[in-house]
């Protein structure tokens, strides 16, 4: 089993950053465990996904307080829905950012959330800040190849992309906000996601 | 059943799979390529890869605050996990189109037998007869599915967000005579409750139009004729449902004539 087999539930795991080449069968080993019940297991998912996933939601959602209890419902719908997991469908780790993902846009669709957004937009127009700590030197590794990826794509297929996975916009805004025919981003978006699926390698 | 057509200036249902996986769909297009993703396993797998990619789009790794564990870790040991989809739950995987299936084992399982007996009556009459007679209140096509409802020509949409993020979107199309309501993220209703659909007449009554499947994922075919109905209610009523509203909705999707 994984790292965190005797890691007392209480105590943070010093894990693996997420990404790691052995990290991917055991996310799904840990979703295994949490579904039966393991709490540890939940805690070691928890260790290794947490800025991972609260990175992107706090991407999406933008308010710091809003993206922190998205975070939490994101880990407690991780630990409700741990058994659907289906490794034959796709990695652990996509499964759970899926769910993230999810979860962040349904947040700014709300419609309250929407004008609490605006109202603070213009203070919190900026990306946010990168994690400090060492899991960083991986994390930007990993970045370094997305963008280099995200670099063979067209201009067009990469801003519809950003705008639709972490602006949160749905493709008929994408293409009104890019001046495309209607209709025509969520083509822009899937030929990007395709070039980018195969340039990374992921999925088949 | 087949493969259906797209439902809008001629595009290919199919294209939506990217927009799909990174939730850029419109609501009444996010339950109509749901439905088509039941049908076609070329664009479920597709969807899985293209989340796959997405996937690795979110590197701005940030730690939440430490105190989100320990809320978390309190939390979840008061929550049960959900148990393994079984081969009949899992819709999205079977090569048919299963959720209007599910959602009728549910109902048999929850509803008076009454109903079925008295359709299993009618198809013995019918064989015995070698005719089939349509009564006044049966839904003029019967054999109409969900699929067919939400890829209709003149298919409109209304969505609703609940506040706990569940969202649920009726589609109606009035040349079918039915509708459909989807859920995405629906909490299950309280203990011996089950949440019940309503049609409203012109004339402002509210008819039974079912009973929701205790899934919080359903696409689910309305009982009833929908030609003429101006709205649609969801009320919590005990198990099996009832047959006038006993509470108020906790939703109504008004229909657009």
């Amino acid at each position: 089993m994984g790292p965190v087999q005797d890691n007392p539930i209480g105590a943070p795991l010093a894990g693996a950053p997420v990404g790691a080449p052995d990290d991917a069968s055991d996310l799904g080993s840990l979703l295994k465990r949490a579904s039966r019940g393991d709490q540890v297991a939940f805690a070691g998912i928890y260790d290794t996904t947490a800025a991972r996933v609260h990175g992107l939601v706090l991407r999406v959602v933008r308010d710091p307080a809003q993206a922190e209890e998205v975070t939490q419902e994101v880990f407690l719908e991780v630990w409700r829905q741990s058994s659907r997991y289906d490794a034959e469908r796709g990695s652990a780790l996509a499964w759970l950012m899926t769910i993230a993902h999810r979860k962040a846009v349904d947040r700014v669709r709300s419609a309250e959330a929407a004008s609490r957004r605006d109202e603070t937009y213009h203070q919190r127009n900026q990306t946010p800040e990168h994690d400090t700590t060492a899991e960083a030197a991986h994390a930007s590794l990993e970045a370094h190849r997305v963008r280099a990826a995200l670099a063979h794509l067209t201009e067009v297929q990469r801003e519809a992309i950003e705008l639709a996975y972490f602006g949160g916009y749905t493709h008929t805004e994408v293409a009104a906000l890019l001046d495309l025919p209607v209709g025509t981003a969520k083509t822009r978006i899937r030929d990007g996601l395709i070039r980018l699926r195969d340039t990374i390698g992921v999925g088949r | 059943m087949t493969d259906y057509q797209p439902t809008s200036g001629g595009d290919d249902v199919h294209a939506l799979s990217g927009a799909y996986a990174v939730d850029a769909l419109e609501p009444d297009e996010r339950a109509r390529f749901e439905a088509h993703l039941r049908q076609c396993a070329d664009c479920r797998d597709e969807v899985d890869s293209l989340r796959e990619a997405a996937a690795v789009l979110g590197t701005d790794d940030l730690a939440p605050p430490a105190s989100l564990r320990d809320r978390l870790l309190a939390d979840i040991a008061t929550i049960r996990p959900l148990p393994p989809l079984m081969a009949e739950d899992a819709a999205p995987r079977a090569e048919t189109p299963s959720a209007v299936v599910v959602q009728l084992d549910s109902r048999r399982r929850s509803v008076a037998r009454i109903p079925l007996f008295a359709a299993a009556a009618a198809v013995i009459v019918a064989a015995v007869g070698g005719l089939w007679v349509r009564s006044d209140d049966e839904p003029p096509a019967p054999e109409i599915t969900a699929e067919q409802v939400l890829a209709a020509a003149d298919a409109s949409s209304t969505d609703k967000s609940f506040p706990d993020g569940a969202t649920a979107v009726v589609t109606v199309s009035r040349s079918l005579a039915r509708s459909v309501i989807h859920t995405d993220d629906m909490r299950a209703a309280p203990e011996g409750k089950d949440y019940q659909l309503w049609l409203q007449t012109p004339a402002g009554v509210m008819e039974p139009a079912g009973v929701m499947p205790d899934l919080r994922d359903a696409t689910v075919l309305l009982d009833g004729d929908a030609s003429t109905a101006t709205g649609v209610g969801i009320t919590v009523e005990p198990d099996g449902g009832s047959e006038r509203p006993s509470s108020e909705p906790i939703a109504v999707f008004p229909l657009g004539t």
